[in-house]
């Protein structure tokens, strides 16, 4: 039984140079041939693997775009099997009638992540690669992207296989002891396994410790914006956002609900809420949404809490101030071009920056404090990173198997009690990696590809 | 062509005396089923034509169990014991392997009598030179001509099929120490479509024991107190003799290397592949070239001889190299040679023609043990043995196979090793071939076992009702000291102290200090006020469980990891060339094996864990789901 031919734009949206409309599947080259004609007149199933060919796709006679055929064989391609990917010119029209005209002919669209899944299932990426490739197709920013990126290169494949060597080692070494007991066995003594065991469970900590920073840098950092009415939050997210998402107007209590939005300055991505301003009133739809906004301050990783440096401070400044957690909160004084009438004493101790909301520049010194209180710079590109739950589930098995083994092999145990902790590691690096299949990959294989019943 | 005579009929017949054809036909037939055991020669019925002994690294462990099914071995060793000992004792209670110096000729005797005895079997003498099979029938034909009708049949013929015995520059027809080989049986095999490969072992050479100056080397005793291998011996076997230890040395490599090419291996005149685990030694040499020296034991054969075995010298050069090359060791100066070293090569088949149950997918109620399924050593092949006649006895009788689980025992695991796995060269049990080694420990073959062979029918009501006294008597004392509290006094500080462990100050559970590595069961009885009076093996498992309850847990839980993938079964009638993304090696190696769960399949090599996640998927879906 054969799978059904799919096809789906697979460049990104917006106005590129060009875009690939990718067709994959036992019949994707005889379908691209009903909407692909040659300058040349050949048809691309006279065409080998890695062939191309100059043409135009058309739709009932009727020429839609110039394009370039690019014809893969299975098994030499992405996902394994026979792909042609039409290159049209930029732009959503040509690249949607061109696909409309693919999808006429036999294919069916595309499911998300589908080509990945189809590469998956074919053995031409492992599991981390292809949950690489997932994180890839989702990234909100270019660390992120990244970060997918060198993981899809098997980045963490190889870092992962350089530690289970290592313990491979130490496994051999212990059965070999156990096996031959009468033979005189080199290199087994207590030093050689623990410093084997420590270089391991450093590199697996140096992993996990990356884990959550790089889960800031990909799912971005919940950032909620406060402070008491009119002192210019929506301004502030308006200028943040680029456009205007927040209504702004001169009444004070404009925002009665929590506005959400995800920006990215300086590589990090917030997900900002901008919240009604927090301060004691009568009026109950305002009060909902003052309660709103204090919760979503105190869940927030980032605190921007604003004030109005024009006028003084108000009871409701201050006891918003009594609230606020220093080691996520940027001060920001709003409204520095009319001049600053407040005591800043009261901030001692916090990120602080004077800005106008209303001046495009103003966003240079945010993104200044907002780095420095996020430090999501820690990571370095080099580093392979664990890129998602699963990965760091494994990971997380493994360290505590191999400080387990440390603890047993210091604490004077016999070798077979560490030989099993050393095991237990093993296999938890080879699930990571998915070169043991274990139920829980399964599971992972149906819940990320959409796959199954 | 000899005329032919029908000789009679039989359930089970059993073509091999050897260690695998006595544990299948005493199986058989203590199972009930009329049953015969042909063998080449009677006398050599439980031969050990390689080492006199029996047991060791996870082998041990396989007598162990095969004791707790029913089998024969353990007993027969127990009785025929020269020196036991416990190996790997520091090392850990997974890894402890009980290994015993056996007398040679009065195994051999003990067994041949066991089987003359035993009810419904016959043995007997005779070359089967062809096997057929018609109508639901096999017929087994003698080289005399004689015909018997037979149910099932179990192949376990040893180095005897097609056996070549090598020795230098020269080779002959021959069976193991001197007996004759089955040289007609292999060709009816192939007639049947059984394809058979070329494997080879070899053996050392016996010396005189007067010829050995043994002033010169190492002693190594048997342990101070024994344990048997079978759970129904009674006594704790005798040492009644040393082994001792020697040396290869420089001038030893110099006359292998200098002699290699006339080594039959090397100047490429044997096709068979040789055991990795078990090289010759100039397999040794020639591959270990950095290290110095290699250890050699030297084994008495017996009480009433004085032949002598050198393990670990295996060799198939020349007689006259042979007799060079052990006079340059430490205590053989002198050395006179009995029976010389040789290699033997023998037809075996690739296990994967092989069912779980040990029954040919092909052939209906044909069955293959021990060095015909491609193993190596008395252990491997006394427990196929016992596993293909338990199997053949409950084919007769319509009943299902009995299949053990890797999880479940060192048995389990060879023949899942062997029929999922196949094996390039044979293939020797080793405690790192089980990812279950803390549950699998030799100690507690009973409890993972007996209930099996009870069920089975070849453990005896009383057998298994001594094992459940035990095993209450194990739980209850284990129950005892988890809820045992000690009070700090200056006795035990002392006693801590002195073990190199922390002090208490407070109240603390007995079984917490068990655990702690420095102590033990024994070192803390005088704490223990009202402790039981218990047999030595039922403390030693309630110390181990106590001990090790942490890193047992660890594996326990990895085991039922396994048996989820275990109990995703695959359908028999399953067509791979269906299922869409197997790569084609995947297809070929499942369409040949035909795993019965996807824990199988995935330990299938050539199968990579992208075809095992297809293979889920596309049972999960159906088969007309789309991805």
């Amino acid at each position: 039984m054969s799978e059904k031919t799919v096809a789906a734009i697979s460049t990104p949206q917006g106005e590129g140079g060009i875009s690939v409309i990718r067709i994959s599947g036992d019949d994707a080259i005889s379908i691209a041939d009903l909407c692909f004609k040659g300058v040349s007149g050949k048809k691309l199933s006279s065409l080998k693997g890695y062939e191309a060919a100059f043409g135009e796709v058309f739709s009932n006679d009727e020429k839609i775009d110039d394009a370039v055929a690019l014809v893969f064989r299975e098994p030499k391609s992405y996902t394994g099997e026979n792909v042609v990917e039409l290159s049209v010119h930029g732009g959503r029209m040509a690249a949607q009638k061109t696909l409309s005209t693919v999808l006429k002919a036999g294919a069916v669209p595309a499911q998300n992540g589908e080509f990945t899944k189809r590469a998956f299932l074919n053995g031409k990426l492992d599991l981390s690669e292809a949950e690489s490739v997932m994180e890839l197709i989702s990234a909100k920013n270019n660390t992120a992207l990244r970060l997918s990126l060198a993981a899809k290169d098997g980045k963490i494949s190889r870092e992962i296989d350089v530690i289970t060597e290592r313990l491979l080692e130490t496994a051999a070494n212990l059965a070999a002891y156990s096996d031959y007991p009468d033979e005189d066995i080199e290199g087994l003594n207590f030093e050689n396994f623990s410093n084997l065991l420590n270089d391991c469970s450093n590199k697996l900590k140096r992993m996990l410790d990356t884990f959550d920073s790089s889960k800031t840098i990909r799912e971005g950092i919940d950032c909620a914006i406060v402070g008491r009415p009119n002192v210019g939050k929506s301004t502030l997210m308006n200028l943040l956002s680029g456009f205007e998402r927040s209504i702004v107007t001169d009444v004070a209590g404009t925002t009665r609900d929590v506005i959400e939005n995800t920006v990215c300055i300086a590589d990090i991505t917030l997900n900002l809420a901008d919240t009604a301003g927090i301060r004691q009133t009568d009026d109950l739809v305002e009060n909902l949404g003052v309660s709103l906004a204090q919760k979503r301050m105190n869940t927030a990783a980032l605190v921007l809490a604003v004030f109005d440096g024009s006028s003084a401070l108000t009871e409701d400044d201050i006891s918003l101030i009594n609230c606020l957690d220093k080691r996520i909160t940027v001060i920001i004084i709003n409204k520095n071009d009319l001049g600053i009438n407040i005591d800043k004493s009261v901030f001692e101790g916090f990120c602080c920056v004077e800005i106008s909301a209303k001046e495009d520049e103003s966003i240079d010194c945010l993104k200044e404090a907002i780095v420095e209180i996020t430090q999501t710079a820690k990571i370095s590109e080099s580093d392979a990173v664990l890129i998602s739950e699963r990965q760091r589930n494994c990971a997380d098995r493994a360290y505590n198997a191999v400080l387990e083994a440390l603890d047993t092999l210091k604490s004077g145990f016999t070798l077979d009690a560490v030989g099993i902790c050393v095991d237990d590691a093993i296999s938890s690096l080879l699930e990571l990696t998915g070169k043991r299949v274990t139920n829980e990959v399964c599971d992972e294989v149906f819940r990320r590809f959409c796959v199954g019943k | 062509m000899v005329p032919r005579y029908k000789a009679g009929k039989y359930e089970v017949a059993v073509i091999g005396g050897g260690h695998a054809g006595i544990e299948a036909a005493l199986a058989a037939a203590r199972l009930g089923c009329q049953t015969v055991m042909f063998t080449i020669t009677l006398d050599w019925v439980g031969n050990m034509p390689c080492n006199p002994s029996i047991g060791g690294t996870a082998k041990g462990h396989l007598v162990r169990e095969l004791d707790a099914l029913g089998g024969e071995m353990g007993v027969a060793a127990d009785k025929n014991t020269l020196q036991s000992r416990m190996l790997n004792r520091g090392k850990g209670p997974a890894v402890y392997s009980l290994r015993a110096q056996i007398d040679r000729r009065a195994y051999s005797g003990y067994m041949k009598h066991t089987v003359e005895k035993q009810q419904n079997l016959d043995v007997k003498q005779a070359e089967i030179t062809e096997l057929e099979y018609s109508d639901g029938k096999w017929y087994l034909v003698t080289n005399l001509g004689a015909q018997y009708e037979c149910d099932t049949v179990i192949i376990a013929t040893g180095t005897f099929l097609g056996g070549r015995i090598y020795v230098g520059e020269v080779n002959y027809e021959s069976g193991p120490d001197g007996a004759f080989p089955a040289t007609m049986l292999s060709e009816s095999l192939k007639k049947l479509n059984i394809p058979l490969r070329r494997f080879k072992t070899g053996t050392p050479a016996r010396v005189l024991k007067s010829s050995i100056d043994f002033s010169q080397l190492e002693v190594q005793p048997g342990d101070d107190e024994t344990e048997p291998f079978s759970y129904s011996t009674k006594f704790e076997p005798e040492n009644k003799v040393v082994c001792h230890i020697s040396y290869t040395n420089d001038r030893t490599k110099k006359v292998i290397l200098q002699n290699l090419h006339r080594s039959p291996l090397y100047g490429g005149v044997i096709e068979g592949v040789g055991p990795r685990y078990c090289p010759s030694i100039e397999d040794k040499i020639v591959r270990f070239a950095d290290k110095p020296r290699h250890q050699l034991f030297i084994e008495p054969c017996g009480e009433d001889t004085e032949e002598m075995y050198l393990q670990g010298m295996s060799s198939s050069l020349p007689e006259e190299v042979q007799i060079q090359f052990y006079r340059t060791i430490k205590g053989l100066e002198n050395v006179k040679v009995m029976r010389n070293a040789y290699a033997i090569e023998y037809d075996c088949i690739d296990p994967i023609a092989l069912m779980a149950s040990l029954e040919f997918k092909d052939h209906p109620g044909l069955y293959g043990a021990g060095q015909f399924n491609g193993s190596s050593g008395y252990e491997e092949a006394a427990a196929q043995g016992l596993i293909a006649g338990i199997n053949a006895a409950r084919k007769v009788k319509g009943q299902p196979p009995v299949i053990l689980s890797r999880a479940s025992s060192y048995i389990g695991t060879l023949i899942d090793d062997l029929v999922t796995k196949g094996c390039s060269d044979p293939y020797r049990m080793m405690t790192s071939r089980s990812e279950y080694r803390l549950i699998l420990r030799q100690d507690n073959a009973d409890e993972r076992l007996m209930p099996i062979g009870y069920e089975i029918g070849l453990v005896s009501q009383d057998t298994y009702n001594v094992f459940l006294e035990r095993k209450e008597k194990k739980e209850k004392e284990i129950e005892r000291i988890s809820s045992t509290f000690l009070s700090p006094s200056k006795e035990l500080n002392e006693l801590l102290e002195k073990m190199g462990t922390a002090t208490v100050n407070t109240g603390c559970r007995l079984s917490d200090l068990i655990k702690r590595p420095q102590l033990g069961y024994e070192v803390l009885a005088p704490f223990d006020k009202n402790r039981p009076n218990l047999e030595k093996s039922v403390w030693e498992k309630v110390e181990t469980e106590i001990k090790y309850e942490g890193y047992i847990s660890r594996q326990l839980s990895q085991v039922n990891e396994m048996l989820r993938l275990e109990k995703k079964l695959i359908p028999n009638d399953l067509d791979y060339s269906d299922v869409y993304g197997l790569r084609i090696e995947a297809r070929e190696k499942l369409q040949q094996i035909k795993p019965l769960s996807i824990g199988q399949a995935s330990r299938i090599s050539g199968v990579s864990p992208a075809d095992i996640s297809v293979l889920i998927i596309y049972l999960e879906r159906g088969k007309d789901g789309r991805l």
